[in-house]
């Protein structure tokens, strides 16, 4: 039994672009596939827009709701994935498959502990 | 006494990667790894003075690491959690991939190797690491090399064992596809470490230091072993070994720079030379396409053959930089061809190539073009060039070399 860790990939969005095209969904889907197929799926997602935020402060009394993001930046994450692999040689392999897939650049991340 | 601690310091250089390496495997723990080989080593240094060396030093030093590294996870409250850790990572839990060959590669060195140098880790990272976990220098030994105080080296060290625990970089050899990319990743590790001993690039450090190519060649040879057919490995060697054989004359005695041509052919490494030699032979006699580092040292090779400078044969030295161009056009590796172009077919020639690559923020670039301007007699240009040089030289020797070059133009 191989002991698995987890990794997010979160798609990095730096250009004026909207969304995704039709080709680079495709890609996407067959990506996903093909991530099922192999056992490393956990999760995959697409975000709307940053602006769509509301950052929310419960921490003390009546919670606090502020419209808009929590970073105002030009670069933001438009979506992720969230997979399993033996080790990181696996991950980055599947990264640089994602980045090619969804015409992104990505950060790939270890969950704690994973 | 002082023979036990020349024992001491040739196990040290034997030994230390091949203890860490087999404690990784074990604990899957680079921290434990390291902190208890280094533990061991400061036990043998305490012991055998008084015990005696013992028959297999190396096995003793491994079995001392093992026993401290158990009694430490003793101490640890999370012990469960701790041995399971230590299953993670070994190639021994992965036999669903296709792994490289093994045999001559299946060495835990090889894998703390290829850790040490994993493309996740930046290459200032790398080098440290590589340096400290297989040539086993200690952490001021680094910091000092580098000219890093002692605490952010150690913070640099620190971080990367914490990313690779956290990400679980694996400890092994790379997949067969990915192994050449890998394999000159870590070339790329060795080689710098090797550049920044013969031509340090910091005006506060000395212009050579033998400590660090010598520990390049040291951690390259180690790489050689355990990677025997790797034409670009030994390809590395060769060039460090041709290189190396004229560090002593590279420098005078003032502290300027002796060019190619300049240097007492009679005081360079005739050892040295000679097995760089041989390696560049038996790469040409395996009848495979060479890669960079073998092309490189074949220029070399045909360099030190030549009794004088006059000797050289610059069309087989210019033959050799056309097939560097093909694998690496880019104008550092063009401005190189220029230099050689320049004894075979003469300054105007070299100028016309030289002129237009885009490194003007390259100290070498302007060092070449003020030679050549200097040899067309050109001098107020060649002034020009070498001021620019000047400005951007960080070796001290170099510098050293460039003002005197400078001052001696005359004329317009």
């Amino acid at each position: 039994m191989i002991p698995m860790a987890q990794y997010m990939i979160s798609v990095l969005f730096d250009d004026t672009t909207d969304t995704a095209t039709a080709e680079e969904m495709a890609a996407i889907d067959t990506f996903n596939d093909q991530l099922r197929a192999e056992g490393h799926w956990v999760f995959a997602g697409g975000l709307a827009s940053p602006s769509t935020a509301t950052v929310v402060d419960g921490r003390d009394g009546e919670p606090v709701f502020t419209d808009g993001p929590y970073l105002e930046s030009k670069e933001y994450i438009a979506g992720l994935w969230i997979i399993e692999a033996s080790h990181l040689d696996v991950a980055l392999r599947l990264a640089a498959l994602g980045s090619k897939n969804c015409n992104r650049r990505v950060e790939l991340r270890p969950f704690l502990g994973g | 006494m002082t023979d036990v601690g020349e024992v001491i310091t040739r196990v040290h250089h034997e030994e230390w990667a091949r203890v860490v390496a087999t404690l990784a495997r074990r604990f899957g723990d680079l921290d434990i790894a390291e902190e208890m080989t280094a533990e061991a080593f400061a036990t043998a240094v305490e012991r055998w003075p008084v015990d005696g060396v013992p028959p297999s030093p190396g096995a003793w030093l491994t079995t001392t690491a093992h026993r401290k590294a158990i009694d430490r996870l003793r101490r640890e409250v999370r012990r469960e959690e701790k041995h399971k850790e230590a299953l993670m990572l070994s190639d021994a839990s992965e036999q669903t991939e296709t792994t490289a060959p093994l045999g001559a590669i299946d060495d835990d060195r090889l894998r703390l190797v290829f850790t040490c140098c994993h493309p996740a880790l930046a290459l200032e990272v790398r080098v440290a690491l590589t340096l400290r976990m297989v040539g086993g220098l200690t952490v001021p030994e680094i910091a000092r090399a580098f000219l890093v105080q002692e605490t952010a080296m150690a913070r640099r060290i620190t971080r990367a064992k914490a990313k690779i625990k956290a990400a679980k970089i694996p400890y092994r050899v790379p997949l067969r596809e990915d192994l050449p990319a890998r394999v000159t990743g870590v070339l790329a590790v060795l080689y710098l470490i090797f550049n920044e001993g013969y031509l340090a690039s910091d005006p506060e450090k000395e212009a050579v230091r033998g400590d660090l190519t010598a520990e390049a060649i040291r951690l390259t040879r180690l790489v050689r072993a355990l990677m025997p057919a790797d034409g670009e490995v030994a390809g590395l060697l060769a060039l460090m070994l041709l290189t190396e054989a004229r560090r002593a004359v590279r420098v005078s005695a003032s502290g300027e720079l002796v060019t190619f041509d300049k240097q007492d052919r009679g005081a360079w490494d005739r050892e040295l030379i000679a097995e760089g030699h041989a390696l560049v032979r038996a790469r040409l006699a395996s009848g495979q396409a060479p890669g960079r580092y073998q092309i490189l040292a074949a220029i070399n090779a045909v360099h030190t053959d030549a009794p004088d400078v006059r000797d050289t044969d610059w069309s087989q030295v210019i033959a050799l930089y056309d097939q560097l161009v093909r694998l690496d056009p880019s104008p550092i590796v063009r401005l190189n061809r220029a230099i050689a172009v320049a004894e075979l077919d003469g300054p105007q020639v070299a100028l016309a190539e030289v002129d237009g690559l885009p490194l003007e923020g390259y100290h070498a670039f302007h060092a070449t073009r003020a030679d050549l301007l200097r040899r067309l007699g050109r001098s107020e240009e060649s002034r020009a060039a070498y001021d620019r040089a000047i400005g951007l030289a960080g070796n001290t020797a170099e510098t050293a070399y460039l003002i005197r070059r400078r001052n001696q133009l005359t004329g317009p």
